[in-house]
């Protein structure tokens, strides 16, 4: 089958695909190595993990699309998560998720202009008993208050 | 004399700096020439207390803290390395009342060792109960677990035991045994804290359910949200292999079991065991109807025991020390204990494991400490964004499955999260909507369209828009959902809703105009 996929994700790909395929289940373990690959999963990754796996390029999209982590799209440079879960809401993190947006001058799923953070909620990161939380690249940051958040932003924006 | 130190590697404690923190021990200890050993432990779970360091001075473990990385030289200018006084010194940390109280089974070593150093595992008990596991017919093992009276700690409380012999009855030449470490609920961490902070107790407790039921695989199915928790128990998985106590024959038993952790992709309904096992198939996390249950067909159709961390984790004590021993701590039909986690607007937030039946009033007011704004409790959630809120009305529910049940609540992963009196309840029951119209996976109606017409119908109560005939509209589709969905985040999003309208109605009250035009 002739796909036109170009030639480096298409091979870049092939080769997570070859390595994980082995796997019980190898979907998840295959979509989130081309994630790290690429910083998103390509539309061009689709046909050929479709194509590897056996399954309909429909029921590939169907996976990619109903996980929240998988993007569509490359983030910016860093990636902001704040939980907006129950625990940081009952010590103010709705307010610091405000004074963070108006900082940024971005809503929540959005990235700021210069390409610099994306700003994306998350839903507890097990840091209930020291909230508010947030995440910056993988970092993990407690007991959040307008200083601190305000700071975070300041080393995204670096 | 080289001196030990204790500085956490728990995901809580790197939250608030433990790295910077020694790597300034280590810098300081190093400008005045003292020799120190700085062992990453796990967390004690005295949360308020992180980073909570602890030196090994007369034999004894003397815990400072919360550290900040500008506070160590002032620690060595007052001779720490002694246990010498200073402000942040709690004297000896197994004498601080909140962990001297509680009754560590499952949580035993968890903060005591090197989650990574099965020397430190074996020196406290540690594969004790698989030892005996290993000389055991399964269905015996299957007898102890069911005697001790180990319900589910997920959440839904089913008895271990008598899933596992549904599974060891099921013919199937594949049997997989799944670990739920999909811990979404806000106000929980216990999955997480045993993965950081004592993996092989996990990994111990799944390799004697695969000897149980004759499964020879086994899954860990977390969260990307922990990578901390993914990155221990991978490590903790391979050390396990290495010195065989996972592989081809587990114990030198001739038995096999193996396992593999493997990560969800940021959706909560993945916490519903059949989603979840959706998911490790490479599906969309979508639920599926039951029957068949996953003891029957579960994992690629096999026979699959699916249970949370903390059940699997609380396993190797039962079998070390016996169903009896387990089965007189607890209340009524609920037996053992329960890592209950505190969280929220509290003074002290953390993990308190402890036997059921203490009342929410003691853990709030007293082991809790109250709010961590000094302002009075409004409402405590228990069990998660699917639990309900609890007004100090209900402080004397004692925690137990059955007595939660009874106040229309329900104590789910033991998770409670507190909130002083400036929370708006209105405010948390339409947020309960929307993060069931956010997560939810869609495959039934109720909870697909019902939850987005909570988010609505919330919003018109808010502006004043009828609100008694909105208030029934609610209540009413908080019906629909609780009897029409096909699983617990429909069916239990009413829990919040409902319990945030019958104990605090003057939230659902709002004067209208004023308070829209805001």
């Amino acid at each position: 089958m002739n796909l036109h996929v170009s030639g480096d994700v298409g091979t870049r790909t092939t080769a997570i695909i070859g390595a994980l395929k082995g796997l019980e289940g190898p979907l998840l373990p295959i979509l989130h190595e081309i994630q790290a690959e690429f910083g998103y999963v390509p539309q061009e990754s689709l046909p050929v993990i479709a194509r590897e796996l056996n399954l309909s390029r429909a029921e590939v999209h169907g996976v990619v699309t109903f996980y929240h982590d998988f993007r569509e799209r490359p983030a910016g440079r860093h990636v902001l998560k704040l939980c907006r879960a129950e625990a940081c809401q009952s010590m103010g993190a709705d307010a610091i998720a405000e004074r963070v947006k108006a900082l940024l001058g971005i809503d929540f799923h959005q990235t700021t202009l210069d390409g610099a953070v994306t700003l994306e909620p998350v839903y507890c990161l097990g840091l209930c008993s020291c909230a508010p939380s947030a995440m910056l690249d993988g970092e993990v940051h407690g007991r959040l208050d307008a200083a601190a958040a305000a700071e975070l932003v300041a080393e995204a924006r670096r | 004399m080289t001196v030990k130190i204790y500085v956490p590697r728990d995901t809580a404690a790197l939250a608030l700096g433990a790295n910077k923190v020694a790597a300034a021990i280590e810098k300081e200890a190093q400008a005045r020439g003292l020799e120190v050993t700085i062992v990453r432990n796990g967390s004690h779970g005295m949360h308020w207390l992180e980073p909570l360091v602890e030196v090994v001075a007369g034999g004894e473990r003397i815990a400072y803290g919360p550290v900040k990385a500008s506070d160590v030289p002032s620690l060595f200018e007052a001779g720490f390395v002694t246990g010498g006084a200073h402000p942040l010194c709690h004297g000896p940390t197994k004498d601080i009342p909140f962990l001297k109280q509680q009754t560590r089974l499952t949580f035993a070593r968890c903060g005591l060792t090197d989650p990574l150093s099965l020397d430190d595992y074996r020196a406290l008990r540690g594969l004790a109960g698989l030892e005996k596991a290993v000389a055991m017919a399964p269905i015996d093992i299957v007898t102890e677990v069911t005697d001790s009276g180990l319900r589910g700690r997920g959440g839904a409380g089913f008895p271990t035991g008598i899933k596992w012999k549904t599974v060891l009855e099921a013919a199937g030449d594949r049997k997989y045994i799944v670990c739920n470490a999909d811990e979404g609920d806000s106000g929980t961490f216990a999955d997480r804290m045993i993965m950081e902070g004592d993996p092989f107790v996990l990994i111990e407790g799944m390799a004697i359910a695969g000897l149980a039921t004759g499964a020879t695989k086994g899954f860990i199915y977390t969260r990307s949200e922990y990578p901390h928790a993914i990155a221990i128990m991978s490590e903790a998985i391979e050390i396990a292999r290495q010195v065989g106590v996972l592989g081809p024959s587990v114990l030198g038993s001739g038995r096999a079991f193996d396992m593999e952790v493997r990560v969800g992709a940021g959706a909560y309904v993945c916490g519903e065991e059949t989603s979840l096992l959706n998911s490790l198939e490479g599906k969309r996390g979508v639920v599926r109807a039951k029957p068949p249950l996953p003891a029957h067909k579960g994992l690629f159709d096999c026979p699959t025991v699916i249970n949370n961390v903390i059940s699997l984790a609380s396993v190797p004590v039962v079998l070390d020390q016996g169903a009896a021993f387990y089965r007189d701590f607890g209340m009524g039909r609920s037996r053992g204990t329960i890592p209950i986690q505190i969280a929220g607007n509290v003074k002290h937030g953390g993990l308190y494991e402890t036997a059921f039946g203490l009342s929410l009033g003691e853990i709030v007011d007293q082991i809790a400490g109250g709010t961590a704004s000094g302002r009075p409790v409004k409402a405590v959630q228990v069990g998660g964004p699917l639990g309900a809120y609890f007004p100090r009305a209900l402080f004397d529910t004692p925690f137990d499955y059955e007595a939660f049940a009874a106040k229309d609540g329900l104590i789910g992963h033991a998770g409670i999260v507190v909130f002083d009196d400036t929370a708006d309840m209105l405010h948390q029951a339409r947020f309960a909507m929307e993060f069931c119209a956010i997560e939810s996976c869609g495959k039934c109606t109720p909870c697909r369209i019902g939850s987005t017409r909570g988010v609505e119908v919330a919003d018109k109560i808010a502006r004043g828009i009828e609100p008694e005939k909105n208030r029934e509209l609610l209540a009413d589709l908080c019906n629909t959902m609780k009897f029409g969905s096909l699983c617990a985040l429909g069916g239990f999003t009413p829990y919040p809703v409902m319990s945030a309208m019958t104990h605090f109605p003057e939230d659902f009250s709002p004067a209208p105009a004023v308070q829209a035009a805001e």
